[in-house]
């Protein structure tokens, strides 16, 4: 059996790329892909946790990761709303171009 | 598996059900109304909100959770559930004074399901729960900042909002799911129990925990670093969105941030012998003292109002996580810093709810008459319409601290918690910190009163409503600084609630 500490790996490595991803990109729709690739980090996280944890009896840990696949799904959509009106009004989803508001 | 008693489960969150009830009912009014009698939407909402929120008082809390351990059911959640819902109430009045919000129904919807989500996450006692709860705060509220299509200050605002929100709160999760692995447990009383039977060897690891959940409270509190998205998102989304977002999304971040501290990580819990209470009171105090003066001195050089009183909020929240540092007090001869720490958080919660939708609500009538939001263009607002000056003056008087407003009363407990918790060092930064606060609040108090504009001669003319709204608030403002002892005890009872 695959042991618990390569599904952290993965997660932790997921988590650090979406981070950077975040920090980096500079396109709206791709910064919140980031954002989705941290909680599908974490999602890997709980489910590997539960898996492992002993004993299997307590779905919480499954629970919370159908939690987070609601909200994020939810998230999303109002995200991408977003956006799509800050295309509308400025023909542009680069978030530097987003520079009305400053200091 | 208990017998689950449906009847007091729901009797818990009879203030949840009456707001579900009032969103529909928003809904079906705003469907089936013309749309030029759609405003009594906005007095629906006032009303609504103001009678679900005597329902908290009327509750006896018994410090029990319910809902599978989902809600904890005292003292604490109570207090807070009437300020968000206080809040949610006066925030729908100065919508209706606006010519933008006034007759949207669905702008009273949202407003009304974020509360909803202050309300579940003051009782929050399950990081599933507190995950939720925190999402069905926030989700509504990157919509409402965005809520003025035509504004592109707005849109931006609404954007800004969105991607660092979601990012604060992904950073928050990965932490849950941490403590999680760490205990097998989502309820905080669980993984409490599980981390002091020494369910975690090494303290790294929880400092890791500590500090992910941290990033994602410090971003609801708008606290320094996480408070970038503030000022941007303060001038550009709609005033009255910016009120709510100032005073109820932050004090349910409040009262989630002392629940979940205190009861995950206790004094008594330590690993290794490392005590995990030391390094997130550090990390509190730290993030108080940058607040504090970033806020501050920030707000010295801003000329339009709405960004002034961002940068003011966040140096309220650094003043506020002063009192979140007094839990580090031992208790003697009487006195429990701890517990005056948390009461303090809570008054000054109160008190700031009323102070900051007083200044934002004379903002907004201000900015609705006349299209600005500068504060070179508040000059002779005292001849225009002498009422809001004076309104704009108690508010302003009451963020900076000084009698008889209630702002004095507010620092006053939270100094006061601060040194009985030894951290007198602490305290005088903060009131250092309240000095240079005192300028940049004369200023444009002095703006108001003394300076001369070629508007002066042009009233502006208070609507019923507005007036209401604005003699609550003062009112408030002026009772919770006169008579503070009952408010205080109250909130001191809550405070050890939080504690058995």
């Amino acid at each position: 059996m695959v042991p618990l500490w390569m599904f952290l790996t993965v997660a932790a490595a997921l988590f650090v790329i979406g981070a950077y991803g975040v920090l980096a990109r500079r396109n709206a729709v791709a910064v919140l892909m980031s954002v989705e690739l941290m909680l599908n980090a974490v999602n890997i996280n709980l489910v590997a946790f539960w898996r492992f944890s002993d004993p299997v009896a307590s779905v919480s840990g499954q629970a919370f990761a159908a939690f987070i696949f609601v909200v994020a799904a939810a998230e999303a959509a109002v995200g991408l709303a977003i956006i799509i009106s800050v295309y509308r009004s400025r023909y542009s989803v680069v978030v530097d171009d987003v520079d009305m508001l400053k200091w | 598996m208990e017998n689950f008693d449906v009847g007091t489960n729901l009797l818990v969150i009879i203030p949840e059900i009456g707001l579900t009830i009032l969103a529909v009912a928003i809904l079906f009014m705003d469907s089936l109304l013309p749309e030029s009698r759609r405003r009594s939407i906005a007095y629906l909402t006032f009303f609504g909100m103001g009678l679900i929120a005597v329902f908290p008082l009327m509750l006896s809390p018994d410090g029990e959770t319910y809902w599978g351990g989902m809600i904890r059911h005292d003292m604490l959640s109570q207090v807070f559930k009437v300020i968000v819902l206080l809040a949610g109430s006066i925030t729908a009045l100065v919508a209706s004074t606006t010519s933008d919000l006034g007759r949207k129904g669905e702008f009273y919807l949202i407003m009304t399901v974020s509360t909803l989500g202050a309300c579940l996450l003051s009782s929050a006692a399950d990081i599933i729960m507190i995950f939720v709860a925190l999402e069905t705060v926030s989700i509504p509220l990157y919509v409402l900042a965005a809520f003025n299509r035509q504004d592109k200050r707005s849109i931006e605002s609404g954007m800004k909002y969105f991607l660092f929100g979601s990012f604060a709160s992904a950073v928050m999760l990965y932490g849950f799911s941490l403590l999680y692995g760490f205990s097998g447990q989502t309820g905080l009383q669980g993984i409490a129990d599980a981390l002091r039977a020494g369910a975690v060897a090494e303290p790294v690891s929880l400092v890791i925990a500590i500090v992910l959940v941290f990033v994602g409270f410090a971003f609801k509190i708008s606290a320094v670093p996480f408070h970038f998205w503030t000022p941007d998102v303060y001038e550009g989304a709609p005033t009255p969105v910016t009120a709510f977002i100032s005073v109820a999304s932050k004090a349910a971040s409040f009262a989630v941030l002392l629940r979940f501290f205190v009861a995950v990580f206790p004094e008594e819990l330590s690993v290794d012998g490392q005590q995990m209470q030391t390094f997130w009171i550090n990390l509190v105090i730290a993030a108080s003292i940058v607040s504090m003066t970033v806020g501050n001195v920030l707000a010295l050089v801003q000329t339009n109002i709405k960004r002034l009183l961002a940068y003011s909020s966040i140096a309220q929240a650094g003043y506020t996580l002063l009192g979140v540092a007094a839990l580090q007090g031992i208790a003697s001869e009487g006195v429990d810093p701890a517990a005056q720490g948390v009461a303090a958080v809570a008054y000054y919660m109160l008190m700031y709810t009323f102070t900051n939708l007083l200044a934002f609500g004379v903002v907004a009538i201000f900015s609705d008459a006349t299209g600005s939001e500068t504060i070179a263009d508040l000059a002779g607002l005292s001849r225009r319409n002498r009422w809001m000056a004076l309104a704009m003056t108690i508010g302003l008087l009451s963020l900076a601290g000084i009698p008889p407003a209630a702002g004095f009363i507010g620092k006053f407990f939270l100094f006061n918690a601060a040194v009985s918790a030894n951290l007198e060092w602490l305290a005088i930064i903060g009131v250092l910190n309240a000095i240079v606060g005192l300028y940049y609040y004369l200023v444009v108090i002095k703006v108001i009163y003394v300076d001369r504009s070629a508007d002066d001669d042009k009233p502006i003319l208070l609507t019923t409503p507005a007036g209401v709204m604005l003699g609550i608030t003062t009112i408030a403002v002026i009772i919770l600084g006169v008579i503070p002892q009952p408010f205080f005890n109250w909130a001191l009872e809550s405070a050890t609630s939080l504690f058995s």
